[in-house]
């Protein structure tokens, strides 16, 4: 019973959360939780608002309307952002000829330590190879990163987000152009991380077969959240269906 | 070589050549990362206008074109976030227009001297003992919060947003790197000219970025590129009478070539 209790306690909040680009309203009156140790998807067509709900979580756009609420403090005020991993939508667009190593991009993920990074020299090597071998990159360190396939890369954003050991990752739409027996191993990788490294997990995705698969929450967005709730019951949903009918972008094929 | 030490304004120009090399290097690097590469030029070409008014007002020109400069290069990055402007389209509205006004100022101030003809085409050989000790302070200051922000300023480069993201405050960071690059490109300005600017800021970096395979590489080959240039094209400039911008510009892109040929060159192993 208190083990349960503490499985359910709430790491993101959102209250009536609404938002416009100019005069555009994009998203509409957002009430949700994400709890410890969710796999949650986030699903809904292009343009849905499905980004730009995330970056108003991790404070990178202001709502017009509502609040954020990030480990029980306002998104305004929260400063501990090594607790919260990303890997945006943009991530992957590397400039091929970026002179950095691996090892140096999953060490950038150190530096949201606050103002001086308190861990020894040691402590970040050990971070940074802990970190790849969850994502089993550990072999690739000194490569320059533009030399990685875009699946690889994805795997060293992963390692980066989560070198601070944070309570929360959130991925969007973290496997676009990766080719389908790759995406299986990468989704594998994040089951692994959700149960035994205990992370809870945002996922944007597209794709409903990776829903099937994995997660244990879905949300469902369009502009208004749709839907949320446990996956099983996301299967017998009118919002499922609607989407399966709708012709929306939504695909539930394995490649 | 004794000889060349000998003379004061040689040793001021060393002096004053190696720093400044140093924090054109190291803010090309950034810059070039940051498809940012013309802002030099422009930024330089917008300084114009600020020596002109130096010259007409008898205030110090290189003071004048430092303020210039700043607010320019804010401006421009105002421009670029908020406007949606795209960032080369900025610089060629703002650099013609400085370059404009510079030439009607100049003409007011009463002809074009040869103060001006300095500035345009440098002038290092000439710089002033306390031009000499502006410099090297600035250049100083420009490479000391390079090196203390440059993790930071190369996760920024790499990936914004994710380092947005990580709770590191870009904005202001950004308008420090803005800052230092409009002190560098008065200080290069100094050296090489408001016309060959570019090419300390842009070229020394390039070829350094030719070969490095990690940030570290590419900042200290870029850095000894930019002194080994200045220094061999001020020692050419003495003993063969040549210009000293012009000799340090092309002895930069024989630099770039160099590397860049080993790096094709290394393809084939
Ligand atoms: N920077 C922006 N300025 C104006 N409109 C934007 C901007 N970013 C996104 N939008 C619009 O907001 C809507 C939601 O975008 P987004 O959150 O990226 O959707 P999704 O990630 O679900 O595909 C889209 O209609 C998009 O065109
Ligand atoms: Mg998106």
């Amino acid at each position: 019973m208190h083990s349960s209790a503490v499985e359910s306690k709430t790491l993101i909040a959102l209250n009536n959360v609404s938002f416009s680009y100019g005069s555009v309203r994009v998203l509409k009156d957002i009430t949700f939780f994400i709890r410890k140790g969710d796999f949650l998807a986030i699903i809904g067509p292009n343009g849905a608002g499905k980004t730009t709900l995330i970056k108003i979580i991790l404070g990178l756009l202001k709502p017009s309307h509502g609040e954020v609420l990030i480990l029980g403090k306002r998104v305004e005020t929260f400063s501990d952002w090594k607790k919260i991993g990303y890997v945006s939508q943009k991530a992957t667009h590397v400039d091929p000829l970026f002179p950095v190593s691996v090892r140096d991009v999953v060490a950038m993920g150190l530096l949201s330590n606050k103002k001086f990074p308190n861990l020894t020299k040691r402590e970040k090597v050990l971070s940074i190879e802990r970190a790849l071998k969850q994502v089993g990159m550990e072999n690739f360190k000194n490569w320059r990163i533009g030399r990685l396939s875009g699946g690889q890369q994805q795997r060293i954003f992963i390692a980066r987000a989560i070198v601070n050991q944070p309570q929360i990752l959130f991925l969007d739409e973290p496997t676009t152009g990766v080719d389908a027996e790759t995406q299986d191993h990468f989704y594998d990788m994040l089951d692994t991380l959700n149960s035994s490294e205990r992370i809870t997990i945002v996922l944007i995705t597209h794709d409903i077969g990776i829903v099937n698969k994995h997660v244990t929450q879905v949300a469902c967005l369009n502009q208004q959240l749709v839907y949320h709730g446990t996956h099983a019951e996301f299967c017998h949903s009118d919002a499922f269906k609607a989407m399966l009918a709708g012709g929306h972008h939504l695909v539930s094929h394995r490649h | 070589m004794e000889a060349f030490l000998n003379y004061g304004f040689l040793q001021r120009a060393l002096f004053a050549g190696i720093f400044v090399a140093v924090a054109c290097a190291l803010l090309g690097v950034f810059l070039i990362l940051r498809r940012d590469a013309m802002i030099g030029h422009g930024l330089a070409h917008i300084t114009f206008a600020g020596v002109a008014l130096g010259l007409l007002l008898n205030v110090i020109p290189l003071a004048m074109a430092l303020g210039i400069a700043v607010l320019a290069a804010l401006g421009i990055m105002k421009l670029k976030e908020k406007a949606g402007l795209h960032g080369d389209t900025a610089i060629a509205i703002f650099s013609s227009t400085g370059f404009a006004l510079g030439i009607i100022l100049a003409t007011l101030a009463g002809s074009f001297s040869v103060d001006l003809f300095g500035y345009l085409f440098g002038d290092i050989l000439t710089i002033q003992e306390s031009e000499v000790w502006l410099s090297i302070g600035l250049a100083a200051v420009v490479v000391f919060t390079v090196v203390l922000y440059y993790r930071k300023f190369m996760y920024m480069t790499f990936d914004l947003e994710s380092a947005k993201a990580s709770g590191i405050k870009v904005g202001y960071l950004d308008v420090i790197l803005t800052v230092l690059t409009a002190v560098t490109i008065v200080l290069g300005m100094k050296v090489v000219g408001i016309l060959m600017v570019s090419a300390l800021v842009v070229i020394p970096a390039a070829a350094g970025l030719q070969l490095a395979s990690n940030f570290k590489q590419a900042i200290i080959l870029s850095s000894i590129i930019a002194v080994i240039s200045v220094l061999l094209g001020l020692l050419f400039a003495f003993y063969l009478d040549l210009p000293a911008s012009g000799t340090i510009v092309i002895l930069s892109f024989l630099f770039f070539c160099f590397c860049f040929l080993l790096k094709r060159g290394k393809k084939f192993f």
